[in-house]
């Protein structure tokens, strides 16, 4: 675009008809992709771009580049365009902002016909709204931010298999967050030792445990030896407790056919809850997500791989709308951060990726990131995680950051106690529900964690050795990404 | 609300917790000890802690007259000040008999009152939550064997914390039917209102002279009730009274002529059968606002600010109360 | 053995003034409570039963804790449990759910393991306390 005039856009919707079909490149604005007077219709699927045009490139014609490449349009000029109804077909650009306080950067906000989209098909989805655009040339960089998705398809896709009420009904848990841990080390435990892990969290008091990301099937452990040692653990925990409990399964594979055989293995030993990730891709995800609502497993989502395209502030995808996908392909569990822990999350940017998971209907919300109001319909919401480097000492501050539906991962604050995986987990336990009931009891629970946890320590030897151990470390990092709207504490 | 005498023993606290809600509890830690015998307190004090002069300022403002009826108030409330301060000498340890009747012509204020004093009592921390449920015979007695008792419960469960309101409470008691379920939900209240002291208040209101053979008849309700309150008819002037708050409140006024006329109406109305006080002022009101608007409908004229508020003689006296036969009732 | 289920079973067994708590809680929400009872603790059995109908428009935990005693005093030796419902549009599921009475004896769970085909395993729970009618378990007593 680098040869454009760059007045273009202003006039764009006033050069003369016969000019717009003249063959060779004019720019995208005079091809009726910006639009400053559209009006998006409740059946749009609305979309925020940060765009960061490369210099001499007016905003008004990056937006509308990227609502031509994201829509109908290619290089130059082709005349087929004209045995279609295009004018519905083109994304329109109908607002360009500049970022506050950032040079050179701009939201671009984008409304593009539901007819364009394949019904129930992320594919398709993201295909056209991320496919080619990304690479383009008049723009240093891209960054998608949010969508907004017509309620009109939002009902085209399944949504969650079950959704936190049915989880949470399935399993009986009421009234707290659900506790987890994922099995440590990641790589190398025989099937054998793996179990015993499984058993020992369970039965000390976390309600999941979990495989990781990258424990599919090696050869230090074959997957089909790994889910019969598990639900040994697993089911021999239910008889010491009494309690519902699951063992997230990873049925992540290199082909459908394998992931199949291996879900279909799953749900025959009995497990409530099995695995994907995020990596397996969106159909993929999909596929799961129905094969899990027909066989009554709960499906959990590891988004690995996610950090390579959502942490960059300038390029990628925020992960408040990968979580919009996931909503939609229908995953019941999705990582979604923790604020406190080890890993990425400013607080404000965190609460607008679990009212994404959450809630029914999300208004506009510039502090959390929320560029557009989003009505999920009736869609079941889907349980965030968080994990990566919390522990029971931060009790507090995890009931006040993430709520109650969430579950609280502690794998090295289960696995690393030094009286024993069960008593890990029995002091997560003990301070989660000391936590909660303070909270029921009116107190001032945040302020007064570090007196609650030391009260419930008296009765729990546990939970005493785990406020020993880790006491109140904490990762205080700037966070590379938050909403620019406000002044925002970047961490706890 | 910690200091309260009352909740000893009730004991919701665990150690650490502050009140879920509104005075919902207290932790024993924080109650008070039982003070020196050559300590001092200020009853003042005491007393604008509680925020009682509130209600009484409400009481004042919402219900003309009534002297006696605030009187009575205004006694019960030292009472039970001078008993928290007793308490915390130790010198009185049994929370006081609060149950109630209030007596007295339909109209009267008694339940207005009845609200003012659950407030009360739950700024005194005599009552954990201060709200009211209002009932009749209806809410509380079945119909057919087994439906009483779980209805009568059911009421006492949502007047936990608050006073329940009982109208016409010899209702319940039915003399002439000696297998009547009425009977069934007065043991329940007896019971409650001996053993549920701390929870709830129960107040029995109805006209006097059947509430006073209501109590001969029941001689186990009479002794447990504490506190019989009368509330008198109203007088002209205090009729004529209420019925101006409630003008301003409605953003009407009269006119000279029509002040008047009211008077006279009130006047003639009170001599009538089915007179309720306040209820039957109200009435008259909506009433004249009725024939009012009539009127504005059939002037063609432009109408201002003050036809709008203004009512005037002929509002009133197309009333059948100035009708000549005084014999025939009205419905007000 | 001390089953777990409920919100609280990883603490002391609640006192009365903090059931009492936690109920007020639950009615300052709006969320009526309801109290059941079992002695089949089995963690798929969902329908306790139970005492008598859930309790709407309460302003007060006293009226809620009366139940849970009148429950106690009828079945002293089955486990009793509290809970609230939350109605609203996009919950309508128990919010807050936790035991408020045990038998004075937990015997546990019994697991059945039966061998199937390649290695796999099928799993059975059975409650001891199952091995007697149901209004016999837990020393015998309704």
């Amino acid at each position: 675009m680098a040869d454009n005039e760059g007045n273009g856009s202003k006039q764009g919707t006033k050069k003369k008809k016969a000019d717009r079909w003249s063959a060779g490149v004019i720019p995208y604005a005079e091809m009726g992709y910006w639009l400053p007077d559209y009006e998006p219709k409740d059946s749009d699927v609305l979309c925020a771009f940060r765009i960061t045009p490369q210099p001499g490139v007016p905003p008004e014609e990056a937006g509308a580049a990227v609502a031509g490449e994201s829509s109908t349009a290619t290089w130059t000029v082709v005349w087929t365009d004209r045995l279609t109804a295009h004018e519905t077909y083109q994304a329109k650009c109908y607002k360009v902002d500049p970022v506050p306080n950032t040079e050179g950067q701009y939201i671009a906000y984008i409304a593009y016909n539901i007819d364009l989209f394949e019904e129930g098909s992320i594919a398709n989805l993201t295909s056209s709204i991320i496919g080619n655009v990304f690479g383009f040339k008049a723009l240093k960089a891209l960054r998608l931010e949010d969508m907004r998705i017509p309620l009109h398809y939002v009902k085209t896709f399944q949504g969650p298999a079950h959704g936190i009420i049915m989880e949470r009904e399935y399993l009986d848990k009421f009234g707290r967050p659900l506790l987890g841990a994922t099995t440590k080390p990641k790589l190398g435990l025989s099937a054998r030792n793996y179990g015993r892990v499984v058993y020992e969290a369970l039965r000390g008091g976390l309600d999941f445990t979990k495989d990781d990301e990258n424990i599919n099937s090696q050869p230090f452990m074959r997957w089909r030896d790994r889910y019969l040692y598990s639900m040994e653990g697993v089911n021999k925990a239910i008889a010491a407790t009494g309690e519902v409990k699951g063992h997230y399964l990873n049925v992540t594979a290199g082909t459908m056919e394998d992931m199949y055989e291996r879900a279909t293995f799953a749900k025959e030993v009995g497990t409530v809850i099995i695995m994907i990730d995020l990596t397996i891709g969106y159909t993929a995800i999909q596929s799961m997500a129905k094969f899990a609502r027909a066989n009554s497993l709960i499906l959990h989502l590891h988004r690995a791989g996610h950090g390579t395209y959502t942490r960059q502030k300038n390029h990628g995808v925020n992960f408040r709308v990968i979580a919009k996908w996931m909503r939609l392909a229908g995953v019941d569990h999705i990582h979604a951060g923790t604020v406190v822990g080890k890993l990425e999350g400013d607080p404000n940017a965190t609460a607008g990726y679990y009212d994404t998971c959450r809630e029914m209907k999300q208004p506009i919300n510039p502090v959390k990131g929320i560029f557009f109001d989003q009505d999920w319909g009736s869609m079941p919401g889907m349980m965030p995680v968080a994990s990566g480097g919390i522990h029971a000492g931060q009790m507090g501050d995890l009931l006040h950051y993430l709520g109650e539906d969430v579950v609280l991962q502690f794998g090295g604050g289960t696995i690393g106690h030094p009286m024993g995986i069960a008593a890990g987990a029995e002091a997560n336990r003990v301070a989660l529900e000391a936590m909660i009931k303070a909270r029921n009891e009116g107190r001032d629970y945040r302020k007064e964690a570090q007196d609650i946890l030391k009260a419930a320590a008296k009765k729990c030897a546990a939970l005493d050795t785990a406020l020993a151990t880790w006491g109140d470390i904490s990762f205080n990092y700037e966070s590379t990404d938050m909403p620019d709207v406000v002044e925002t504490p970047t961490s706890v | 609300m910690s200091e309260s005498p009352a909740r000893i023993g009730f004991g919701m606290a665990s150690p650490g917790r502050n009140a879920a809600g509104k005075g919902a509890a207290e932790e024993p830690a924080e109650e008070k000890k039982t003070l020196p015998p050559d300590a001092r307190i200020s009853l003042a004090e005491e007393r604008a802690e509680t925020g009682i002069d509130e209600v009484f300022n409400s009481l004042d403002a919402e219900l003309v007259g009534l002297a006696p009826v605030k009187n009575r108030i205004r006694e019960i409330a030292a009472l039970l000040l001078v008993d928290r301060a007793r308490s915390r000498f130790g010198l009185s340890t049994s929370r006081p008999n609060l149950h109630m009747s209030f007596t007295g012509s339909p109209g009267t204020g008694k339940t207005t009152v009845a609200m003012r004093m659950a407030d009360m009592l739950h700024r005194l921390g005599y009552l954990r939550r201060g709200h009211l449920v209002s009932v009749t015979r209806d809410d509380l007695v079945g119909q057919y064997v087994g439906h009483t008792a779980p209805k009568t419960k059911e009421v006492l469960k949502r007047a936990m914390g608050g006073v329940l309101f009982i109208d016409e409470a010899y209702y319940l008691y039915r003399a002439d039917n000696e297998r009547d379920y009425g009977q069934e939900s007065i043991e329940i209240l007896l019971q409650v209102m001996e053993n549920h002291r701390e929870d709830l208040v129960v107040i029995l209101a109805g006209y006097k002279d059947r509430m006073d053979s209501f109590f001969v008849s029941n001689p186990g309700m009479s002794s447990r009730i504490a506190h019989h309150i009368d509330f008198p008819d109203y007088t002209l002037d205090e009729l004529e009274g209420i019925g101006k708050l409630m003008m301003q409140a409605e953003g009407y006024s009269f006119t000279p002529k029509a002040a008047k006329t009211f008077r006279e109406y009130l006047d003639r109305r009170k001599g009538q059968p089915r007179f309720a006080n306040a209820r039957s002022v109200r009435n008259a009101i909506e009433r004249a606002r009725l024939r009012h608007a009539s009127r504005m409908m059939t002037t063609d004229e432009a109408v201002g600010r003050d036809e709008l508020t203004t009512l005037k003689p002929e509002d009133f006296l197309g009333s059948r109360v100035f009708a000549e036969s005084t014999d025939e009732t009205t419905t007000g | 053995m001390r089953i777990t289920q409920g919100t609280f079973s990883f603490l002391p067994d609640l006192t009365d003034a903090e059931i009492t708590a936690q109920i007020q809680y639950a009615l300052d929400n709006k969320w009526p409570c309801s109290v059941e009872f079992t002695d089949d603790p089995h963690p798929r059995n969902v329908y306790w039963d139970m005492w008598g109908l859930p309790m709407f428009d309460l302003a007060d935990a006293a009226g809620v804790l009366a139940e849970v005693n009148a429950c106690r005093k009828a079945k002293p030796e089955h486990y009793i449990r509290l809970n609230a419902y939350n109605a609203n549009y996009g919950k309508q599921t128990v919010a807050l759910s936790f035991i408020v009475q045990r038998p004075s004896d937990e015997p546990g769970f019994r697991l059945d393991r039966q061998d199937a085909h390649d290695r796999t395993i099928h799993y059975t729970l059975h409650p001891y306390a199952a091995d007697a009618p149901p209004g016999r378990r837990y020393n015998g007593q309704q």
